[in-house]
């Protein structure tokens, strides 16, 4: 791993030397973050997104063992505990709006992080394990925020369980006992809650586990970058820290102002009124939507209202709905054109930019709508869209498109031809 | 056999092949083997005997199962009324059909529909007006409207589910919308003429 011209540890005192012997940990750090790991010099603010997903993990995990103190998971008292923490807990309100607007904020990171990966191909070989566990890692999420949206116990954590257990019994034969195993009840109750509590305290930590090899994956080939065009000589990289650690901390505090913004004048924004109101058995709320960062997907879910052939509407939204996810498992086979950056093929960022981002807007917007008419039409188009994106439009252009030339070098790509500009840029490369 | 010393390439090919046919019996078969393959397959028996507990811990436990059955005093509900009552911390649909609602149900050709039933087989003989059904839509688990006083019951004057738009019939029947099935009608009896227990 790493480049033959990576800068070496070497221990400053006798203490970090002791401890260089015994366990190489500052030495692990300073090859992994620091200044011993050559990064290309080309990055853009699309490649902070990553650090930025980890932090919020952390203010996730920070938050939640917090509140974890004050809640308590029994469907008699959780709906009061929760309102506990926000009234009478000592900063219980900050931790609690911190918890739930972080959810949010980790997946814009994350959605932006992964269309990065979509615009620059940076599924494509020698990449590929990094990005299966990346698209594992987000389905980890999906499951941790589902079951934490449940845990306050409110008409919307209630209804949302139902319908996405629910979910499940839509499989032939298996489907209901399934869900009856999954809920250890009829509907959703004090079984639910608790198993629900436990696997939300758990995942995140399963999640750092994935991460931990998502990085460790990515370390073997290194970072891709904006043109697409892999590391060649010192001159096209340049050390993680100080340059990234820099670029990183500014976009951090970028983020943290958005973050804040919203967690102290906007907290409940993003949530939903119901949720306000105790779970009740007996009555559904009118118009019920999950959590936005899932409504592309919700979409999808309810665009199928014909049976397909023999199998039933029902279950055909639930295929759809994770086939949409799971497709993009196969994207590394699924593009196969040989250029990475959509900086260099005309076409394929065509079908990008006046395809999938409108497609995933028009998605989005119909997912938080009722589900009447012409939302449920307009997303059926989009679902054919999306689906036909992936497996037929990205196949197709990847073999009749004719990329634009692509740059020797990165630092070619970043400096231009100028050969006097390459050395006088890095005299240590000549 | 001599004490193995020092490293593997001290030992000539004659010790190789002595200590290669240790313990073999006459089918060829190596002792350690055998114990190898019995001591493995024995923990794999047993780590997959452990997933038993795991997995059926999950399943509804004794107290939950134990809520199973319900009695309810029906002599409240007039002609065209219904109540929502609760059976496995579910609601419960009870309905006390009038005429022109059994009329329409019968109406309709019960092959023509999606979950082909009628409404005699939907209720218990000589009491088809009380209709008894979970209120618990079989698309993705909403409760319907039409049961309360005042609330929409959709186009076919049943039920209607608001959540993506189920409609039912006056036999519960589904008509219109993404529901697979017709709303569930539980297992009940009739104790008397005004108690029916579910369940
Ligand atoms: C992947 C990281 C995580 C995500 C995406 C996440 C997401 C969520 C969401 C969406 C809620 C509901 C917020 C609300 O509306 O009230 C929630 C609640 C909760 N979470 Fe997390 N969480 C994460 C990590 C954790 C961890 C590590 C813990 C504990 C160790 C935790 C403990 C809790 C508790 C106790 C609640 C209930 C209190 C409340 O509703 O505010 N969470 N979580
Ligand atoms: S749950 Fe009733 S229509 Fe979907």
């Amino acid at each position: 791993m790493s480049f033959p011209w990576a800068n070496e540890y070497k221990p400053g005192n006798g203490l970090t030397q002791w401890l260089d012997e015994k366990l190489p940990l500052p030495r692990f750090v300073y090859n992994a973050v620091g200044a011993g790991y050559p990064v290309p010099r080309n990055l853009n603010y699309m490649w902070n997104f990553g650090v930025l997903a980890g932090f919020c993990l952390v203010l996730q995990i920070v938050t939640g063992v917090v509140l974890a103190m004050h809640y308590a998971a029994n469907a008699g008292v959780a709906f009061d505990s929760v309102e506990h923490i926000m009234r009478d807990v000592n900063w219980g309100w900050m931790m609690r709006y911190a918890h739930a607007n972080g959810a949010s904020a980790f997946f814009v990171v994350v959605y932006l992080h992964i269309f990065r990966g979509f615009f620059y191909s940076s599924y494509k070989a020698p990449r590929e394990m990094i990005w299966l566990l990346g698209v594992t890692i987000f389905l980890l999420m999906m499951a941790t925020a589902f079951m934490g949206y449940v845990l306050p116990w409110g008409q919307m954590s209630f209804w949302g369980a139902k319908v996405i257990t629910g979910l499940f019994g839509a499989i032939p034969l298996v489907g209901e006992p399934i869900q009856i195993w999954l809920l250890g009840g009829f509907a959703p109750d004090n079984a639910a809650l608790n198993r629900f509590f436990s696997l939300h305290f758990l995942l995140p930590f399963v999640i750092a586990g994935v991460i931990i090899l998502h990085i460790w994956a990515l370390h073997i080939p290194g970072s891709s970058n904006p043109t697409g065009v892999e590391v060649k000589t010192e001159s096209d990289t340049v050390p993680f820290h100080p340059y990234y650690t820099a670029k990183d901390g500014f976009g951090l505090g970028i983020f943290l102002l958005i973050y804040c913004a919203i967690l102290f004048f906007a907290p409940n924004a993003l949530g939903h009124p119901d949720n306000y109101i105790p779970a009740n058995p007996l009555s559904t709320p009118a118009h019920i939507v999950p959590e936005w960062y899932f409504y592309p997907f919700y979409a999808i879910l309810r665009a199928f209202t014909y049976d397909f052939f023999f199998i039933p509407a029902k279950l055909m939204g639930v295929l759809a709905m994770f086939g949409s996810i799971l497709v993009w498992f196969f994207l590394p086979w699924l593009d196969t054109s040989p250029v990475r950056s959509g900086h260099y093929r005309p076409l394929f960022r065509k079908f990008f930019w006046f395809g999938l981002i409108p497609t995933m807007a028009v998605l989005f917007y119909c997912g938080g709508a009722p589900a009447a008419e012409p939302y449920v039409m307009i997303s059926q188009v989009a679902s054919i869209y999306y689906f036909a994106h992936f497996l037929i439009i990205l196949p197709l252009v990847s073999s009749i498109e004719k990329p634009e030339p692509l740059p020797f070098s990165i630092t070619e790509g970043v400096l231009g031809k100028d050969e006097s500009a390459v050395l006088n840029a890095h005299p240590a490369a000549a | 056999m001599r004490v193995r010393g020092g490293s593997r390439q001290g030992i000539s090919m004659a010790d190789e092949a002595s200590i290669d046919t240790l313990g073999v019996t006459g089918e060829g078969v190596r002792r350690r083997d055998f114990i190898n393959i019995a001591a493995v397959s024995f923990a794999g028996v047993g780590g997959a005997a452990v997933i038993l507990p795991l997995v059926s811990q999950m399943a509804p436990s004794a107290d939950v199962l134990a809520q199973s059955s319900t009695e309810i005093d029906i002599s409240a509900i007039q002609t065209g009324q219904a109540i929502k009552a609760v059976f496995r911390k579910q609601p419960v649909f009870i309905r006390n059909l009038k005429p022109e609602e059994i009329a329409s149900a019968d109406q309709v050709d019960a092959t023509s529909l999606r979950d082909p039933q009628t409404l005699e087989e939907r209720t218990k003989v000589g009491k088809t007006n009380w209709l008894i059904t979970m209120g618990v839509c079989t698309h993705l688990g909403c409760v319907p409207l039409g049961a309360g006083e005042g609330e929409v019951k959709g186009e076919f004057g049943g039920y209607f589910c608001p959540c993506h738009g189920s409609h039912y019939d006056t036999a519960g029947r589904i008509r219109k919308g993404p529901a697979p099935k017709n709303l569930e009608v539980p297992e009940y009896s009739f104790i008397s003429d005004t108690v029916v227990k579910i369940g």
